[in-house]
């Protein structure tokens, strides 16, 4: 598997530690109610197809990038680093 | 034994004789043989026993696909069981031994198995050994594994070495064969970066089996010149005796070279074998065709083998099993084997076609028919034919070419779950479905199975390739080849076979396809999984074909109704040395050393893993004989005097930026915003969902620059942690992170006498006086005349203690001054146990403690998440079910009968109570002997332990048999008011 690093360039997924789906750019406000945080925290969606998750170039420039990624085909779509993305 | 079944021509060198050894037997062979071939030209064909019957087994192939000429190679250290004899390179001195058989090759006391063999059916295994379950363990599961099993293991270590390297091209093609070669030309004229890798040793594929002629040349010959031709250019890459072994995701190949599988010893310096990662912007799939035999019965007699194994013996190794031959084929490939052999002045005793109108020869007869029967118990000797005219006939003869057909090897294209498709034209599966990223498919492995075609395809393939990558591509001048269409007749087995042998490697026969699908094994895993069929070292290369068509046909479906299994990766059986390359033994991973790491050996430290570091765990001094003493000594000479640590494996992160203290208030739940300069503090780390994640100390050094600690296992993940709420949650702030974890030698000095030892080496501007230098007190500082360092007076030990911070390169001289300097104090260095042993006497939480189940509260600490941020975990922090009234809270224990231990891990009960898991009052986390109680101690968690002070509970292991009282008492043993760490 290969991650295109916007700053590194292609390299080979050993490279990177991978944390999880996007959504956890979404962090709630400090007052948001229980259930909020809950969903931030524990739940996932579980595509078949395309997804955003991130991983961290750790072995690299030490981006953390937003990978869109196919779960079906192991495409890769594209990555981009965080500060450069919204959340959705 | 002289090579009485050695024939004229071939590709050895008859000018290189080797001697070899086979079961004690020593014979002679040429450079250029294989194993298989040197032995049949020394006229042996027995050289297996097989896996299930112990039937007397030859080879059936020329290949890599062998699933019955399975031999133990080499002697001592080096001995490799499941070695195929069809790839094993002869060299001289080469000794091999037959496997699976006792006492010897020919008399297999286990053969006997054959005769029960109606006890063996599909699923015997299944069926037999379920009843009863306690047997399974000691009777029947080691029966078994001594019956079965091929070859074994020497036990001793391998001693050669396996690397692993990283290769990149514009295309790598697999299989150098006719359409590999031709490809390699037209890309690598191109100017395209090339790898083209084979899984022989001479490349050319089936142009060194054939008797061809490609243009005016012969077709071994076009390879060869080829080959040249292709090492001559720059930018291609040769690389014979490599097989490719998987695709992978987005083009990346596995693939494995034997740099020395073909010398009796790896040349010096050189690894035995190499796992190559290729990442390739495009490959092309040349890996040809492998023939598929054709079940009847006692079809699996030595001297039995494919039609193409017996040609590539004749025209490659000038090799035959047998001086009289004959050939049963549904197909015109077949006749071809007999044209050559007796080319070669083989007898050729006849050809037996399964089709009407099969072609005839002048030159030997050609029968309409079916074998029906063979003989020969260790060797063919004769078979039966059932005339299509009628009748039955019996041949005399020593080996049979069977051909059934060919499959293009299609294994590589399923590797990314691509299903292969049916093609009537040539009755087999070609590559279909989603190919690997990036792969083409051309030649044989494609299904185009003239010489012609494979030239063409591969020329084509590799020019469009090249101009999809951008380079101009002419198609290289290709030699005139034969272009015969493939004429075959569908034929799989002959019916009404009591034993047709359907995977040799696995003793499947025709019955037991048909036993399987009457059990209701009717998909075609399913039958893989209950009969064996197409598994083991060969994975079914020449049996899967035979097995889906006989299903297909008692199911009534065709072929591709049926389907086929999977191919996975490794190709052909990998071994586990290179997978490890040189990560086995003590360079399975790196070693990280500290700074004073060559002091303490000169020491005589003993070192302890803790991570990758090796940290010193005590200094054994003479006439001290065990741990205990040596711990003691360095925690009361450090509590009365003064002790040095190695602390540099503690992470240090470095925070720089105006927003560097707001920053620290979202990474740590107790404020950081106040923290003066010149001040240090403790900060505790949650996780998101409120559970403690680490701890350490920040030190501000300046208005915008602090120096984070981390706990040594946690280095990495606090940083990455940081490093993700800082670019993730809040990327708005001014802050940069960086790890100055080996940047920085640090070492702890503890004790009444620590700041006496400090001021000789601190130069004299710094005052480290009480008042000038208090508690939590940090800076930057010079030592010994001008050496920058930084000094933080924090105390894991609960003494007057510093930290002085060094740059790494300093750390030994640092070290060693500070003991010389120290000698007046009896200053000690001391390890990672007497740490230990002080920072529970103190009552200070560690990795035992932030264990990943515990929270602020659970520390004692639930008073320090602020309530006035939002810092990382806070809001989770103040869930209901983690602030419970009756919540476990860090205490002290100590045993009520001071003899005895307090051991780490035992559960807390309330006296009176039951003892079970509904019951539990707490664990013990961390325990120890304090030198300085006089007893031993522990730490741990206990519900509501805070408000239980003086409690006497059981402490109970029920795995141990441990039961005894201790008494809850404050986690602060020694000075529980601080004044020494003041002092």
């Amino acid at each position: 598997m290969r991650i295109p690093c916007p700053i590194c360039g292609t390299r080979d997924r050993r490279e990177f530690y991978y944390q999880g789906a996007a959504s956890m750019l979404d962090r709630p406000a400090a007052e948001a109610p229980l259930e909020v945080w809950h969903d931030y925290l524990h739940l996932r969606d579980n595509p078949a197809g395309g997804t955003r998750d991130l991983w961290y170039h750790a072995s690299g420039c030490g981006s953390w990038l937003v990978v869109e990624r196919d779960t079906v085909t192991h495409e890769v779509l594209g990555a981009a680093l965080v500060e450069a993305c919204d959340a959705d | 034994m002289t090579q009485k079944n050695r024939l004229q021509g071939g590709l050895i060198d008859r000018s290189r004789s080797y001697t070899f050894r086979f079961d004690g037997k020593t014979m002679t062979g040429h450079a250029g043989d294989t194993l298989a071939s040197a032995l049949l030209a020394n006229g042996v064909r027995l050289m297996g026993r097989s896996f299930k019957y112990h039937r007397p087994r030859g080879p059936l192939t020329a290949g890599s696909e062998e699933p019955n000429a399975i031999v133990e190679l080499r002697e001592g250290a080096r001995q490799e069981p499941n070695t195929r004899a069809t790839t094993a390179e002869l060299f001289d001195g080469l000794v091999a031994r037959s496997q699976n058989r006792w006492p010897s090759l020919a008399f297999d006391a286990l053969s006997v198995n054959d005769r029960l063999s109606s006890f063996f059916a599909a699923g015997f295994y299944y069926k037999t050994f379920m009843w009863p379950a306690a047997f399974w363990e000691k009777l029947y599961e080691p029966m078994i594994r001594r019956a079965a099993g091929l070859g074994s293991l020497s036990l001793q270590d391998d001693p050669d070495s396996y690397d692993k390297g990283f290769l990149h091209c514009d295309l790598l093609i697999t299989g150098a064969g006719p359409a590999g070669l031709a490809a390699a030309l037209t890309a690598g004229e191109a100017g395209l970066r090339v790898i083209l890798a084979d899984e022989d040793y001479v490349m050319g594929g089936r142009l060194n089996a054939e008797t061809f002629s490609l243009g005016d040349m012969a077709g071994h010959d076009w390879a060869a010149q080829t080959v040249a031709r292709l090492r001559s250019l720059p930018n291609v890459r040769v690389m014979p005796r490599t097989t490719v072994l998987g695709a992978f995701d987005h083009g990346i190949y596995g693939a494995v070279e034997r740099v020395a599988d073909h010398l009796a010893v790896p040349e010096a310096g050189k690894p035995r074998q190499i796992l190559w990662r290729i990442y390739t912007k495009r490959s092309l799939l040349t890996a040809g065709a492998l023939e598929r035999p054709i079940a009847f019965e006692n079809n699996d007699r030595p001297g039995i083998m494919l039609a193409s194994a017996l040609r590539a013996y004749a025209n490659r190794w000038a090799a035959t099993p047998a001086q009289r031959v004959a050939i049963f084929t549904n197909n015109d490939d077949g006749h071809r084997t007999a044209a050559d052999l007796h080319a070669k002045g083989v007898k050729v005793a006849a050809v037996i076609d399964t089709r009407p109108g099969q072609p005839v020869s002048t030159d030997y007869e050609v029968l309409q028919g079916e074998i029906i029967d063979t003989a020969g118990r260790l060797g063919l000797t004769r078979i039966t034919v059932r005339l299509a005219k009628g009748g039955t006939r019996e041949i005399e003869c020593g080996a049979l070419g069977v051909s059934g057909g060919w499959n293009p090897n299609v294994s590589l294209t399923c590797h990314q779950r691509g299903r292969p498709v049916w093609e009537e034209g040539i009755a087999a599966f070609v590559p279909g479905g989603t190919l690997p990223d990036g792969m083409t498919v051309a030649g044989a492995a494609q299904g185009l199975f003239s010489t012609h075609a494979a030239l063409t395809s591969g020329a084509e393939a590799a020019a469009q390739i090249a101009t999809d990558l951008g380079h101009a591509a002419t198609k290289p001048d290709l030699p005139q080849a034969e272009d015969a269409p493939v004429q075959i007749t569908p034929f799989w087995h002959v019916t009404d076979a009591k034993r047709a042998w359907v995977d040799q490697q696995n003793d499947v026969t025709a019955k037991d396809v048909k036993l399987a699908h009457q059990e209701n094994f009717v998909s075609v895993e399913h039958l893989k999984r209950y009969t064996t069929l197409g598994m083991a070292t060969d994975q079914g290369k020449t049996s899967n074909m035979a097995g889906l068509a006989i299903m297909a046909e008692i199911a009534g479906k065709t072929i591709p109704e049926v389907g086929t299994t999977m191919f996975r990766p490794p190709y052909t059986p990998t071994a586990m040395g290179v997978l490890a390359g040189r990560s086995r033994g003590t360079d399975f991973r790196p070693v990280r050393k500290t700074p004073s790491h060559t002091w303490a050996e000169e020491q005589g430290a003993v070192f302890v893993e803790v991570g990758n570091w090796l940290r010193a765990q005590w200094f054994p001094r003479k006439g001290e004989t065990t741990w205990r003493e040596s711990v003691d000594r360095e925690v009361l000479q450090t509590r009365k005097s003064v002790g040095i640590c190695d602390v540099t494996t503690l992470g240090k992160i470095d925070v720089q930026g105006t927003d560097a203290a707001a920053f620290l208030n979202r990474i740590y739940c107790n404020g950081f915003a106040k923290l003066a300069v010149g001040r240090t503090r403790y900060g505790l780390m949650l996780r998101e969902d409120g559970i403690a994640m680490d701890d350490g100390t920040a030190a501000r050094l300046a208005e915008d620059h602090f120096v984070v600690t981390t706990t040594t296992a946690n280095a990495v993940s606090v940083y990455r942690h940081m490093e993700f709420v800082r670019q993730c949650l809040f990327p708005d702030m001014d802050v940069q992170l960086i790890s100055t974890t080996e940047a920085w030698a640090q070492f702890s000095v503890a004790g009444p006498n620590a700041r006496k030892l400090l001021q000789k080496v601190v130069d004299p501007e710094f005052d480290l006086s009480n008042e000038g230098f208090p508690f939590m007190a940090c800076g930057e500082i010079t030592i010994c005349g001008g050496l920058r360092a930084r000094l933080f007076r924090i105390s894991f030990s609960g003494e007057l203690a510093y930290e002085i911070a060094v740059p790494t390169r300093y750390g030994d001289a640092l070290i060693r001054r500070l003991m010389r300097e120290g000698q007046e104090f009896d200053v000690v260095a001391y390890g990672t146990e007497a740490l230990g042993v002080m920072r529970i006497e103190k009552g200070h939480a560690a990795g035992n403690e932030l264990n990943g189940t515990t929270t602020a509260l659970n520390l004692g600490m639930g008073r320090m998440v602020s309530q006035a941020k939002d810092s990382i975990g806070a809001v989770l922090s103040r869930r209901e079910g983690l602030n419970e009234p009756v919540a476990l809270k860090l205490v002290g224990f100590k045993p009520v009968d001071p003899t005895h231990k307090v051991p780490a891990g035992s559960h807390l009960m309330t006296k009176g109570a039951p003892v079970d898991a509904a019951h539990d009052q707490g664990y013990v986390t961390s325990a120890c002997y304090s030198p300085n109680l006089g007893h031993h101690i522990a730490i741990g968690y206990l519900k509501s332990g805070d408000q239980r002070l003086g409690e006497i509970v059981r402490l109970v292991s029920p795995l141990t048999g441990f039961d005894h009282d201790v008494e809850v008492v404050s986690a602060h043993f020694v000075d529980p008011e601080g004044e020494r760490l003041r002092a």
